[in-house]
Parts: structure tokens; C-alpha cells; sequence
């Protein structure tokens, strides 16, 4: 195994990164349980809430509303570069110094 | 599921399937009518749980009628709604109304990859203490094993600015540069953490079962102790071995 003496000067620190987060005790790692829907609720679950009443009526097409909508959330407040909306290109990744 | 029955619980310009009948013996097209409409209506929720980043940029009309569109080109294929959605990204990317947002895909990819994290099996970290000790040769040469719940988003768009902007109050506004996510569940809750330059490509070269050696030349300049302090933190590393 042949090591750069760059990758080798970064092993000093991740050394210091490894030494620093030793395993938390086990005791605190049972003071948690897991709670099924509580932390993101109903991401584990059918929605099974308003919409197995009759929540709309019987002949509900949202496809009747055809795309003349548009979009009317917080899209409008995504700012990306000048140009980037109109060309669809992906921006420039931050590149490593 | 397949036949008249299914096919006409989608498209509600089907005629009602024949022969069906309530107590009594009484037709019952009004009673498929309800039902035809929960499907829709409890598929549209399950879409507007699973994606409320999604859900909240578009707004929720945009969201309902897009999922309608979405329900009958993807009816779920698991009774289980968990996993509800995963054609979401695949959708956007051609769904035209929505083709002047080029940066939804990579969203619903980060709002699926957060619930695949949820649901994915518990693992114990690693005890970074005992490698501490290791001479830098064969610290570098370690690779290592991955908790279930860890999930590397490479994106072209500031993906978690939006997202964080989406659903923290007084979130600033994205930055304008691309950003590679990674979620992370230390405990229970899964989290996304942008990473830092490079970040992504040595990130990605780890998960690969690359060596740290490896992870550093395949991304200079990436800040690699950060990196492994911040998959430590996270629990994200459950083991540890030489590679000889």
C-alpha cells in the first residue's frame, strides 16, 4: 500500500476524528425507543385518515383541471442563477479548493 | 390488480363495472363511486405526506392535480404505503408542466431517500475510539461497513438549501451551487447534511468499500477528517477493516 505524503498528513487528523467520537454508552442508546409515526408521522402507515371518508365528492377528476394551473407554492421563491430557469442547465459544483 | 373492477377504480371516465350489489341485492354503482374516489383521495394524501417538500413547493392544487395525474400512471404495486412514490422522480423528469423546475427531481429524491432511511434497519456505530490508535498507514488503509440508513444524494441543485428552506422557518434561501446530501440517522430520526467540497465523490468512494487512502486521491482537497467526524457522528459507520 503506497501512501502520498498528502494522504499521509491527513492521517493525523483523522485520527483526532476517530478518537473523538468514541460509541455513546449503551445505556444511552436504550433510553431511546423507537416510535413508529410519531418522528415523521404518517410516513409509515397508509393514510388512512380523512380519505377513507368521503372526503370529495364521487365524481372528484383532478385531471379535469388540466394544466392551466400553475404552480402556486414556494417554487416562485427558488432563485437560482440568472439564466439557469430559462436554460435548465445543472450549476457548478463547488469544487474542492 | 387488473380487470374492469381495478380499471375503472382509476379512470373515472369508465363506465361503472356491470353486476355489482349492495345488501339487498339493490345495484350498487353509487357505492363504487365512493369507493373510486377514496383510491384517489387516499392515494393523493399518501403523496402529500410522503413529499411535503414536494407538496409545498408546488402548492397544494398543483400537488393534488399533479398526483392524480401521477396515481393513474403509478398505482401502488405493495399494499404497504410506505414505500409509496418512488416513481416520483423518474415522473418529474418528464412531466412537462412542471419542466421549468429542473431541481424537483432531485427533491423527491431526497424526500424518498429520508424515508427509505426511516424504515431501513437499526445498526450499532462503530467505536472510533479503538482505531484511533492505528499508525497512519493502516488508518488509510481501512474501509468500511455502512448503517442501512445511510443515503448519498449527488445532486445538480442546491437539493438541501431547498429542502431545508421548505421546512425550517427562517431557513436562509438556497445557495446557488449544486449540493451533494447525505442522510444520516444517529438515533432514529433521519437527518440530510449537505456535504462539504468533495465531499460527495469521497463519500461515494467509501460506500464502494474504497479504502480512506482511496477516498482521499479520488477527491482532493476534500476535507476528509470532517467527513468521517461527521459519518461518526451520525453513526453512519458500523465496522471497520484493513483492506491487505
Amino acid at each position: 500500500m503506497s501512501n502520498t505524503p498528502k494522504t499521509l498528513a491527513i492521517a493525523g487528523a483523522l485520527a483526532a476524528a476517530f478518537a473523538t467520537h468514541a460509541a455513546a454508552p449503551a445505556h444511552a442508546q436504550e433510553a431511546k425507543e423507537k416510535c413508529y409515526g410519531v418522528s415523521l408521522a404518517g410516513q409509515n402507515d397508509c393514510a388512512a385518515g380523512p380519505g377513507t371518508t368521503c372526503a370529495g365528492t364521487s365524481t372528484v377528476d383532478y385531471q379535469g383541471n388540466a394544466w392551466t394551473l400553475v404552480p402556486a407554492g414556494t417554487c416562485a421563491d427558488v432563485e437560482l442563477p440568472e439564466g439557469r430557469m430559462g436554460s435548465l442547465e445543472p450549476l457548478e459544483r463547488d469544487l474542492p479548493a | 390488480m387488473n380487470g374492469p373492477f381495478a380499471a375503472a377504480l382509476l379512470d373515472p371516465a369508465r363506465e361503472r363495472p356491470a353486476g355489482l350489489t349492495g345488501p339487498g341485492g339493490a345495484p350498487a354503482g353509487r357505492r363504487f363511486d365512493v369507493y373510486r374516489n377514496n383510491v384517489a383521495v387516499s392515494l393523493t394524501e399518501a403523496l402529500e405526506r410522503g413529499f411535503p417538500v414536494l407538496a409545498r413547493l408546488l402548492g397544494p392544487e398543483f400537488f393534488k392535480a399533479m398526483a392524480g395525474v401521477f396515481l393513474r400512471a403509478h398505482p401502488p404495486r405493495s399494499p404497504v404505503m410506505m414505500g409509496y412514490g418512488a416513481e416520483m422522480p423518474a415522473f418529474l423528469e418528464t412531466f412537462a408542466p412542471v419542466a421549468h423546475l429542473p431541481y424537483l427531481p432531485d427533491v423527491a429524491r431526497l424526500e424518498l431517500a429520508l424515508r427509505r432511511a426511516y424504515h431501513a434497519a437499526d445498526a450499532a456505530p462503530l467505536d472510533g475510539a479503538a482505531l484511533a490508535a492505528l499508525p497512519p498507514d493502516r488508518l488509510l488503509a481501512l474501509r468500511f461497513r455502512f448503517a442501512p440508513a445511510v443515503q448519498l444524494l449527488r445532486s445538480d441543485w442546491p437539493v438541501h438549501g431547498i429542502w431545508r428552506a421548505n421546512t425550517e422557518p427562517g431557513a436562509p434561501p438556497p445557495p446557488k451551487s449544486a449540493q451533494d446530501v447525505v442522510i444520516l440517522r444517529p438515533d432514529y430520526d433521519p437527518a440530510p447534511h449537505p456535504l462539504p467540497p468533495g465531499g460527495g465523490a469521497a463519500l461515494a468512494a467509501l460506500i464502494a468499500g474504497r479504502t480512506l487512502a482511496a477516498a482521499a486521491e479520488a477527491a482532493p482537497g476534500c476535507d476528509l477528517p470532517a467527513l468521517i467526524a461527521l459519518l461518526l457522528a451520525g453513526g453512519a459507520l458500523t465496522d471497520a477493516e484493513e483492506a491487505r
